[in-house]
């Protein structure tokens, strides 16, 4: 039984793990004030390429960058239109998404080798293998912590890094105040613009790495729609984090535990149609997001930043 | 332009604006506009709402580019592109409006944007500096509060303490005491005297006479967008510097004639009613207003007052007791049935209650009328007669606005507030509940709000006027009645009522009381 529970976990963490570093890389943006809605195709298109370039390189490494760059340029491009131009965030977002998944969908067909007709569907290449670490893997349940691939090592500093950064740091609290209120963040001397770039771009980046843990560690390869709409789900895992680093693990290993959960009932052949086993994300993120909302107005605390979608600007009242 | 100073003092300016121009889309609100700032000193920068004051200091803050003009601190001219330039500068900013983040704590927001300060800033050394400060400079405030718990008057000490930590030379204050009671005000007075004698400089924009005569060495007068008089403030008066900044003579006694109080238009009967946490905040109050009549509520803000003026206008409800329109049972009712009982509402948050910001002001005017004809026919809105109504509107009470399409969140407070007391009042039917109307205004738009409210009593309307101002309640009011911890001290006409008996009352003595204490008479 411990082992039973010890290995769905270990899928758990494995299925959430490009999950939490969307949700983080959101929270980063979402904190500063930048509402981007463009997660889908930001990750479906750090996908493609890091696949892609890892496949040609031979380096997953290099398929890392290359997921960072796709998703700090996206991300460069909102910012651009969300502060510069101060444009409607959600229609930029939304650009941005279908932009990128079409993009994607289009490189997958276009990237392959000739021997495969140009499709870089059905290719293997290079992966993120588990590194299974001696002594650590072989306790129960915690052992699940230990038999994971370096990307989720890698969260286990990254999360409370931003934790620590976000609440603790001088520069975590200014991003938090332009969030808040960018009048009196600009009043008080910080860079409501330089703020916004920065933190909408560093976001864009770990939501591009999510994208490549899927195809470079989660379902290694590349398939049509790898996300599955995991960055819509990335959205309400923020309001679930209540905006806060430290909590992005917690929705991230619910959404996480359900894939697990489903593809132990699939592969025992259960009853339970497919289609209905695949509709208990989304049906979950529903149910998150009302739960969310409810308590958020009995307990009058309210996690989002006050100002976030709003565009400013100095001399405008 | 008078410049008599440059011969009167030997000491050289800290700081110096020159022919600062800024426009704004449809209006100058500054031209050529100089300002000559001396160390140890305070300069008072008077003029009406929306003359330009703000403006003119944000140029200085570097939050707005100014169009034209120069700049010079402490001899050397400077270049101020943010806020963070100005700091460098030792230039700091009470804003009219607070410039704080609720969600945040009172030594984070002080510590903000500080680019000296360690990555990890220590919290608690931050938090001992702070009451160091607050010890020092008497501004009691709890470090690790959030500001969203804080009341008004605290969160302006937070302000004062945001520009003492960062150790600002110049400090500019926009309207701090607006907002404040009258012993806060006080109270800030003290810390201004105190910083001061320290040698520190203060630019000081107030629309209190009592304030420039009180702590300003110089005074400046902004009318529209231009400055139009430099004074010595010992060589000045206050009714000579009300003429400066309205362009004529302000009366500040009113003609009051004698009332005829008519039926009974609004009756209170023992009510009960709790705040927003749930805690009491009426006791059982009981009031009569009459047609023809000021009801004047004096008292502390924060005693009952506000939510006196929501179970009167329908957005609260009440435990206990209850409210008689016209000798109707309207307890409990919806704020529509109240405008249809003919209850008007100037409600004491102006721009969150009052106005939708991002609406025209015509759009605004009518927010009231446009249920009825001939504004709306057959549930369509009539464009042209809205603003044929609104200009009608705009130039009965001298609304400064550059069209009625105009946003109203681009107007000048007071002109927000006239827009609000316009429509308020044109759509009165009987009973008007004012809170605070003349609360920021200058002393001409307080003039004219004032001759209004007496306008509608002598039409035969019943005003029930909230207000912490006893000389306003004295020469308006035709009865007072007194807040304290949500129960009515005591109720006497105005003529008989005076300020020490008054303030005994919102201390919480009851007029009997009053009465048995011969020593006070
Ligand atoms: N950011 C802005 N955009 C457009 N108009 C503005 C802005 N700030 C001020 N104004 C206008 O400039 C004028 C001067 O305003 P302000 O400086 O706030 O006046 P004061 O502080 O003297 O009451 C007003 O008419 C106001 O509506
Ligand atoms: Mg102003």
């Amino acid at each position: 039984m411990i082992a039973l529970i010890t290995s769905v976990l270990a899928i758990t963490l494995r299925a959430g793990t490009s999950l939490i570093y969307a949700t983080v890389g959101e929270i980063y943006t979402e904190r500063s004030g930048i509402l981007n809605l463009g997660l889908e195709g930001m990750m479906l298109l750090g996908a493609v390429t890091s696949f892609a370039t890892a496949y040609y390189t031979g380096s997953t490494w290099r398929g890392l960058l290359a997921a960072l760059a796709v998703g700090g340029l996206l991300a460069a491009l909102h910012a651009f239109i969300s502060v510069t131009m101060r444009a409607n965030q959600v229609v930029s977002g939304l650009s941005i998404t279908l932009f990128g998944s079409g993009l994607a969908s289009f490189l997958g067909q276009r990237l392959g080798p000739e021997s495969n007709n140009y499709y870089l569907v059905g290719m293997s290449g290079p992966r993120f293998s588990p590194l299974v670490i001696p002594g650590l893997s072989q306790l129960p349940i915690l052992g699940a912590l230990f038999e994971q691939d370096i990307l989720t090592y890698f969260l286990y500093i990254l999360l409370p890094l931003s934790w620590f950064y976000l609440y603790k740091t001088r520069n975590g609290l200014d991003l938090r105040a332009v969030g808040e209120n960018p009048q009196t963040a600009d009043a008080m001397g910080i860079n409501v613009v330089k703020t916004r770039y920065l933190y909408t771009i560093l976001g864009g980046m770990l939501v591009g790495l999510g994208g490549a843990h899927l195809s470079l560690a989660y379902t290694p390869g590349w398939t049509e729609n790898i996300t599955g709409g995991r960055g819509w789900i990335v959205i309400a895992l923020v309001i679930f984090a209540m905006w806060n680093p430290s909590r992005a693990a917690l929705g991230a290993i619910l959404f996480g535990g359900i894939n697990a959960v489903q593809f132990r009932l699939q592969a025992a052949g259960t009853t339970v149609p497919a289609e209905f086993l695949n509709m208990l994300p989304y049906l979950m993120t529903i149910f998150v997001l009302i739960v969310m909302t409810w308590w958020e107005a009995l307990s009058k605390r309210i996690g989002a930043p006050a100002a976030l979608g709003k565009s400013y600007m100095r001399e405008e009242k | 332009m008078n410049e008599p100073e440059a011969e009167n003092t030997l000491k050289n300016p800290i700081l110096e604006m020159r022919g600062i121009v800024k426009q704004f889309p449809g209006i100058l609100a500054n031209d050529h506009v100089d300002l000559e700032l001396y160390p140890g000193e305070v300069l008072s920068l008077l003029g009406e709402n929306g003359a330009g004051k703000s403006t003119l200091m944000n140029c200085l803050v570097g939050l707005y580019r100014p169009d034209e003009g120069e700049i010079y601190v402490r001899g050397q001219r400077v270049d101020i592109h943010s806020p963070k330039d100005a700091a460098a500068l030792g230039i700091g900013m009470i804003h009219q409006n607070f410039k704080l983040v609720q969600t945040m704590t009172v030594a984070e927001n002080i510590i903000l944007g500080i680019g000296a300060l360690p990555f990890v800033p220590d919290m608690d050394a931050v938090s001992r500096r702070i009451r160091e400060l607050s010890a020092r400079y008497s501004l009691q405030v709890d470090p690790q509060a959030y500001i969203w718990q804080l009341s008004v008057g605290e969160q302006q000490r937070v302000e004062i303490l945001k520009l003492i930590y960062r150790g600002a030379e110049i400090l500019i204050l926009d309207e701090p005491t607006a907002v404040l009671t009258p012993q806060e005000s006080h109270e800030l007075a003290g810390v201004i005297k105190v910083m001061m004698a320290e040698g520190k400089s203060a630019i000081f924009i107030t629309h209190k006479m009592e304030e420039v005569m009180e702590f300003s060495d110089w005074v400046r007068v902004l009318q529209h967008g231009r400055l139009v008089a430099v004074k010595r403030t010992a060589e000045t008066s206050p009714q000579e510097l009300a003429r400066l900044m309205v362009g004529r003579e302000v009366l500040f006694r009113l003609e009051k004639r004698a009332g005829t109080p008519g039926e009974t238009l609004l009756e209170l009967r023992d009510i009960h009613a709790e705040d927003d946490k749930g805690l009491p905040a009426l006791r059982g109050v009981s009031l009569a207003l009459h047609g023809g009549e000021i009801l004047g509520i004096a008292g502390v803000a924060g005693n009952g007052q506000r939510e006196l003026t929501e179970v009167v206008t329908g957005l609260r409800k009440v435990r206990q007791g209850r409210v008689l329109v016209r000798g109707e049972e309207q307890t409990n009712r919806s704020p529509l049935t109240m405008i249809k009982a003919g209850i008007s509402h100037i409600p004491a948050d102006r721009i969150g209650m009052g106005v939708v910001g991002d609406m025209a002001v015509s759009d605004n005017l009518v927010m009231k009328g446009y249920r009825e004809a001939p504004l709306v026919e057959k549930g369509v809105l009539r464009p042209r007669r809205i603003l044929k109504y609104a200009r009608r509107l705009i130039e009965t009470f001298r609304i400064a606005t550059p069209t009625p399409q105009t946003r109203i969140k681009f107007l000048s407070g007071g002109n927000i507030q006239k827009a609000i007391l316009a429509r308020e009042i044109s759509a009165c039917e009987g009973l008007l509940v004012a809170a605070y109307p003349s609360r920021g205004l200058d002393v001409g738009a307080t003039e004219t709000v004032r001759k209004m409210l007496l306008e509608q009593r002598d039409k035969g309307m019943g005003v029930l006027l909230i207000s912490e101002d006893l000389e306003e309640l004295l020469t308006i009011a035709d009865q007072i009645a007194v807040l304290f911890e949500g129960a009515v001290m005591g109720v006497c006409p105005a003529q008989e009522a005076d300020i020490e008996s008054l303030g005994l009352m919102m201390a919480g003595v009851r007029q009997t009381e009053l009465a048995s204490a011969p020593a006070i008479a």
